[in-house]
């Protein structure tokens, strides 16, 4: 088991660790160069706002690329489900659940259809959404007839301007913490349960202090400022049912082989179409719950509601170290690429860095990251 | 003066010396052939000599008629008439056979290609080898067996003097492989030194001058062919005494398990040319049938419509354990108890980028996890079961699959299937491109599961593992059965003569 372990962190959590760094670089200049302001609770807490609608569709990006897929028209449906949901909200007032539900209903049924497009008639994912990209960016502007519709709703408004009040915060922590210790204690139980050995306890303990520190940290800096925003709440839930989904799941499981190599997967007994159409699906219901938080933000649905936020979804990933070839990626990695993503958005509007440069800067930092990966592979 | 001398190579990877002192030489007109087990150095020692690892980053000389040559790549070896045919096929399918052979040095001026002149040279060229092939057609529309001749052929182009074939014969019928050894004798006539790497024995006898053996990246020992037996090349390649590479076995047949009835397959690019022709068949509780045939007989095609994977249109039908069964895809199968270790494990087999353990774990996954959720620890506790029993040299269960050797490769891939729990194994070609030393492990594995009660479909192009292992020989030969030999009645010749329609 000894050997078990080292090989583990030789591989995936080295990346992690890197990534990290980069992070903590990133953040440290910013820090400096905005005269102290980048590192702030409220900055942190405006930062974690900001990241969540790319998270939480680079959460199902990531499985759909895993699989050796990819959606290009993500940014599409996320207006055309922030859309339905806007008008379901004002022109028909159906109230906040349906509104909700629609949203997401939409996004599935998008899913679904083009899942099964890509994997039941092999149309080439890319072929497929980026039709998708432009079709469902008709609709939108079809659906509301070119015109911005503004959504006055306090309580739809909460889902991206509210915030957590300290004390539930401080619950969170406690039950997160709880969870940590639960499962550090079960690893080493279960060690020692199938036989494999001794249960060392007190090493489990000693590798659960640095998630426990983050927990704390973060309630701690959220709770600085006003409390952890919602958004923010809901891309936590979405990237821990993501990465349980695929660390913890067969059907993770299924995606990864599925994008390793398709053949083997088949031939293994896997359903590889109906993988590619649940993957799709789950993409779709993200989408639509990104799409409620990207028009709360704004406070109203508008034609051009989440145009390239696929690029920003699929970047996210790939500066998270996924494959576009497929069977190669994690949902920790795809979170990270994103917050590396808006933090650069973040700190690069704090220095007023014109937009053009913005965009070409963000563009140079993804090929780059990338190539030191792809440099990087090669020594290894 | 040798055409090529090779004095005391010594390459190193990071931990491991893969060449520890190796000379070797070659006379004009020489074939010699380089064996060993995998892992041995071969490949590595021809890499050496073809500048893919350059000079500088090994010690030694090599010398090529008396001068020394230091490579810098691939393009300086083949300048100084050193060409090698590597195991994978490096054609460029959508091209055609002429382009192909003329890749990077079309006949052309200011840029702008002379076809006819490009067209005419090859028709030449491929004249010249007695080939019958179009020069014009698209090289993936070609069997495997024609595109390696092809790029013996683009080999040609280069003018060689020096030819390296790297396990040449593996996808080949025989008749291409009578074809391709015509083509070397005519070469050999003409002055070109050989260096053949092959597993195949027989081959190395009916070809070579001269025979060196490789082990643990050292020379064992250069002799004339004349010299030596296959018993003593085998046991110069393990360091040890071999003695029958079959082990003895005695099945005990029970009921029995699979039936197939009036199988037929069609073809997936022809949808009216039948691949397999109204094959029916049964094996038994702890018997080893073993399917023999050419390529292109149709055994792989047989397996997959069984197991419900051949993409083409198929019918059949099945009966296991005495009941009816649909089996319309690989899941359906295996719940009925068929396990499929594949025949080209890199393609169908493995996920290269992954563990061992999700290799082993994944065709049995549900059994093992649980329908929904994985669970780590027992699926760590299934693999170390054929780990241990299968002997596969590995680190831990953590290892990636895509670094181990071929053996241990092919290993994998049989506990996987071992890890369904099955009542039948299909085996398809199950030791191709394996050294000799894992071969007699995978041998004795398939005994040792034929023991245990498995029934057993064998599908080998390797004739004496055919014989060797199987208590019955089922023969086809273009989609029909043309022969069925129990094991006492199995001689090489019947099976042959049936193979090839001479029955």
């Amino acid at each position: 088991m000894a050997e078990i372990k080292e090989s583990k962190i030789s591989t995936a959590a080295l990346r992690a660790y890197v990534m990290i760094g980069v992070l903590a670089l990133i953040w440290a200049y910013f820090h400096w160069a905005t005269g102290s302001i980048f590192l702030t609770p409220e900055n942190l807490s405006k930062l974690s706002t900001q990241m969540s609608v790319t998270a939480i569709i680079a959460v199902g990006m990531l499985m759909v690329i895993v699989s050796g897929n990819i959606d290009l028209s993500v940014g599409s449906v996320l207006g055309f489900a922030g859309g339905i949901a806007a008008l379901s909200m004002t022109t028909y007032e159906l109230g906040l659940v349906p509104s909700i539900i629609f949203a997401v209903v939409v996004g599935i049924l998008i899913g679904v259809f083009q899942g099964a497009l890509t994997a039941y008639l092999s149309i080439p994912a890319f072929i497929v959404t980026l039709g998708g990209l432009l079709a469902w960016r008709g609709a939108v502007k079809w659906l509301l007839g070119g015109y911005t519709v503004p959504i006055s709703d306090s309580s739809f408004l909460a889902m991206a301007n509210e915030y957590i009040l300290p004390a539930i915060g401080w619950i969170i922590a406690a039950v997160a913490i709880g969870f940590i210790l639960f499962m550090a204690y079960r690893n080493a139980k279960s060690v020692k349960d199938y036989g494999l050995g001794e249960a060392n306890y007190s090493g489990e303990m000693v590798k659960a202090v640095i998630p426990i520190v983050g927990v704390v940290a973060f309630i701690w800096v959220m709770n600085s400022y006003r409390g952890i925003p919602v958004p923010v709440i809901i891309l936590l839930g979405v990237a821990l049912f993501g990465a349980f989904i695929t660390n913890s799941t067969t059907f993770g499981r299924y995606l990864y082989a599925i994008g390793g190599n398709a053949d083997a997967a088949r031939l293994s007994g896997i359903n590889n179409k109906m993988q590619v159409l649940k993957v799709y699906a789950l993409l779709g219901a993200f989408t639509g719950i990104a799409a409620l938080i990207f028009t709360a933000r704004v406070g109203s649905a508008a034609p051009d509601a989440g145009v390239l936020k696929e690029l920003d979804a699929i970047a996210a990933c790939v500066i998270g170290g996924a494959s576009l070839m497929g069977g190669r990626g994690t949902v920790f990695g795809a979170c990270l690429g994103a917050l590396i993503m808006a933090s650069l958005d973040n700190g690069m509007s704090l220095l007023n860095v014109r937009d053009f440069m913005q965009d070409i800067i963000k563009g140079s930092i993804l090929v780059v990251a990338v190539g030191l990966d792809m440099f990087g592979r090669r020594g290894t | 003066m040798p055409l090529l001398e090779m004095k005391n190579i010594v390459k190193e990877f990071p931990g491991v010396r893969a060449l520890d002192g190796v000379s070797f030489t070659l006379e004009a007109g020489e074939f010699h052939s380089l064996v060993g087990e995998n892992g041995a150095g071969k490949s590595t020692l021809m890499k050496t000599l073809s500048g893919v690892y350059p000079y500088g980053t090994y010690e030694g000389d090599i010398i090529i008629e008396d001068q020394v040559r230091q490579f810098r790549g691939i393009r300086d070896s083949e300048n100084a008439g050193v060409a090698i045919i590597f195991q994978e096929l490096s054609l460029v399918k959508e091209l055609t056979v002429g382009e192909n052979i003329f890749l990077g040095k079309e006949p052309s001026k200011l840029g702008v290609i002379n076809w006819s002149e490009l067209y005419h040279r090859t028709s030449k060229l491929l004249q010249d080898l007695n080939l019958d092939i179009d020069p014009r057609v698209q090289v993936g529309n070609l069997g495997i067996g024609q595109q390696q001749l092809v790029e013996i052929a683009k080999a040609l182009s280069k003018e060689a003097k020096i030819l390296v074939l790297d396990e040449p014969t593996a996808a080949l019928t025989e008749s291409e492989v009578e074809t391709l050894f015509a083509i070397l004798r005519k070469l050999k006539a003409r002055g070109v030194g050989m260096v053949y790497i092959s597993h195949k024995l027989g081959e190395v006898f009916e070809m070579s001058d001269r025979i060196t053996v490789l082990r643990d990246g050292k020379t064992i020992g250069t002799h004339n062919a004349a010299e030596l037996t296959k018993e003593k090349v085998i046991e110069l390649m393990v360091g040890r005494e071999v003695g029958n590479i079959f082990p003895e076995c005695h099945h005990d047949f029970g009921e029995t398990v699979l039936e197939v009835k009036n199988l037929t397959a069609y073809s997936i690019d022809a949808a009216n040319k039948k691949v397999v022709d109204g094959v029916s068949f049964h094996v038994r509780k702890g018997e080893v049938l073993g399917i023999a045939g050419l390529m292109g007989a149709g055994r792989t095609e047989l397996l997959m419509s069984i197991f419900g994977a051949w993409p083409g249109k198929y019918s059949r039908q099945v009966v296991v354990e005495g009941r009816n069964v649909s089996l319309d895809t690989p899941a359906s199968a295996i719940r009925e108890g068929i396990g499929f270790v594949t025949e080209d494990r890199k393609r169908f087999g493995l996920i290269l980028e992954q563990t061992i353990l999700d290799n082993m774990t994944l065709a049995g996954l549900k059994r093992i996890s649980g329908a929904f959720l994985t669970n780590r620890t027992r699926e760590t506790i299934a693999a170390n079961g054929p780990m241990k029993s299968l002997r596969v040299k590995a680190n831990s269960p953590l290892t990636v699959a895509g670094t181990l050797s071929g053996g241990n490769q092919q290993k994998v891939v049989l506990g996987k299937w071992l890890l369904t729990n099955p009542k039948v194994l299909f085996l398809d070609e199950p030791t191709r491109g394996i050294d000799v030393g894992a071969k007699q492990e995978i041998y004795a594995e398939i005994n040792k599961l034929a023991e245990q009660g498995l029934a057993i479909v064998l599908v080998s192009s390797e004739l004496p593992e055919v014989l060797g292992l199987s208590d019955r020989v089922m023969v086809l030969h273009e989609g029909r059965v043309t022969g069925e030999f129990v094991r006492k009645e199995a001689t090489p010749e019947k099976v042959m003569a049936a193979a090839t329609g001479n029955h």
